[in-house]
């Protein structure tokens, strides 16, 4: 039996039960993703970061309990989504670069140079890697900020930032609810919210709701468990 | 930066090497069937493999089928490899793959931990596993449960062919492992004692073993623990063969000799000639 081999995220066709019932063992390789909804928002004084925690292999859930919140430096934080493998190395050589930079530069980094790290990486290997990130953190000069870098390798600051697959169901949920000059509860509820509404709808997003906030003060972390999200649906 | 050129070396170096590598085994394809045969198929290990961390250490286990195709290659194949003293890797997916890159990074591991003067840990036995496979995007098929004791205390990895890993209290892998998964989400407990941990294992391979085609034959367990290492092999014969209760000898009598002739051969030696070996 040819062992299926593909790096591209176009998983091989999914041969689930109908093949396992012909009696044949199947080693099928399927790209393993965190297809994924992530999300970040800006405040005054710092950014609030959210993501869902699931890692498929096709129809697998491979990981439900992902933490796609990856801490690239003290205060810089990434969302990762697209391959897991892709996004992983990149998030470790982003680093790795941005730690050996701090450390000559002998003060804390730019969140601007960490966008641009993975900027430089995802545009270069554009045609190999599948790779949808956000970077958000906090920095002395700028204050929080949110740099998205989609497939393709593009890097655009944007105030609020949602991304993966589940993010196209809350795109018309962020335009009507979020408003400039919330302060940190707010962006966690309304984080929490549209992760909830997006999770609910797509079938590659799912588990927890990680949350993470990064101010001057440092990194707070939180987690929501499937039972005390946000209901939203009465039927 | 260094880094940053040896990222990019990666990639010039990976889309040369791997395309060699494929034009060649194209040719040998081609050649091989223009003879008359084919090429071997990759032996692949079906497989169920698993780990648990429980309150002192870790528990690895594995079933023990090789699978050639639709054929049993080896009834009895070691899946559990050592990596270093405290850290050991179930490997599923080809079989050679799983072999040589766990023999790989146990070499460099050791190498390594002799630099440092200190014992290895398991991050780093994850870090070295999962840049080499990504460095081959996918094309060297391994798919592997990490586990081991260090100063910090157990950890548990899976490694996917593509490079990508998960650090989870409970991992399984291979072609069974939805059903040694499913025992796992059901029995699962934080902080289990060792027996229950051991039990637990058993029982998802068991499941992997008699619901999954491509896994079978007998259990081994590994548990690690800050003191030492149980390599139990196997831990569970759960496919042992059956005795045969009857036999198709017949024994000398059954069948009446009514006559015997006896004809001795006499050989004739023609030619005898020695040759000495040199032996200096």
């Amino acid at each position: 039996m040819k062992l299926r081999l593909f790096k591209q995220e176009r998983c091989c066709p999914r041969m689930g039960p109908g093949c396992l019932s012909a009696g044949l063992p199947v080693v099928c390789l399927f790209v393993v993703m965190c297809q994924t909804t992530i999300m970040a928002v800006e405040y005054d004084g710092g950014v609030v970061i959210g993501a869902d925690s699931r890692t498929t292999t096709g129809a697998y859930i491979a990981n439900r309990v992902t933490d796609k919140l990856t801490r690239i430096h003290n205060k810089i934080y990434c969302c990762r989504s697209g391959s897991a493998a892709d996004t992983q190395a990149i998030a470790e050589i982003v680093a790795y670069q941005l730690g050996f930079h701090s450390i000559e530069l002998d003060e804390p980094p730019l969140v601007e140079t960490a966008a641009n790290l993975f900027r430089a990486s995802c545009y270069r290997y554009r045609e190999e890697l599948t790779a949808g990130i956000l970077v958000a953190g906090w920095d002395k000069r700028k204050g929080g900020q949110v740099y998205s870098v989609p497939i393709g390798g593009m890097l655009v600051r944007q105030p609020v930032s949602v991304g993966g697959s589940g993010s196209t169901y809350i795109y018309g949920f962020m335009d009507a609810n979020y408003k400039p000059g919330m302060n940190k509860e707010q962006c966690m509820e309304l984080t929490a919210a549209a992760l909830s509404l997006a999770m609910e709808r797509d079938g590659s997003s799912g588990g927890v709701v990680r949350l993470a906030s990064i101010s001057e003060e440092g990194v707070e972390r939180r987690v929501i468990l499937g039972n005390q999200l946000p209901k939203f649906s009465t039927h | 930066f260094f880094f940053f050129l040896i990222f990019e070396v990666f990639f010039g170096v990976f889309s040369f090497t791997i395309n060699s590598a494929i034009t060649i085994n194209a040719v040998l394809e081609v050649e091989a069937s223009k003879v008359g045969c084919s090429v071997p198929a990759a032996r692949k290990t079906g497989t169920t493999i698993c780990g648990v961390v429980f309150k002192d250490g870790v528990v690895l286990g594995a079933d023990t089928r090789a699978t050639e195709g639709m054929i049993v290659a080896d009834k009895n194949c070691s899946k559990i490899h050592y990596i270093s003293p405290n850290i050991y890797c179930c490997g599923a997916g080809t079989a050679a793959d799983t072999e040589m890159t766990t023999q790989l990074i146990s070499s460099n591991l050791e190498l390594h931990s002799l630099s440092t003067g200190r014992l290895p840990r398991v991050a780093t036995a994850n870090r070295m596993l999962k840049q080499m496979l990504f460095r081959y995007q996918g094309y060297i098929g391994a798919a592997l449960v990490l586990g081991g004791v260090d100063c910090n205390g157990p950890h548990l990895y899976s490694i996917y062919p593509h490079g990508s890993t998960d650090k989870l209290p409970y991992v399984t892998m291979g072609s069974g492992s939805l059903a040694a998964m499913a025992v796992f989400e059901d029995r699962y407990k934080p902080d289990m004692e060792e027996d229950a941990a051991k039990q637990l294992v058993r029982d998802a391979i068991a499941a992997g073993i008699f619901n999954d085609l491509g896994s079978g034959s007998n259990i081994d367990l590994c548990v690690i623990t800050k003191s030492k290492v149980n390599y139990i092999r196997p831990h569970d014969e759960a496919n042992k063969k059956g005795v045969r209760t009857g036999d198709y000898k017949y024994k000398r009598g059954t069948t009446g000799v009514l006559t015997k002739a006896v004809t001795p051969i006499d050989l004739e030696l023609l030619e005898e000639s020695v040759q000495t070996m040199d032996t200096s």
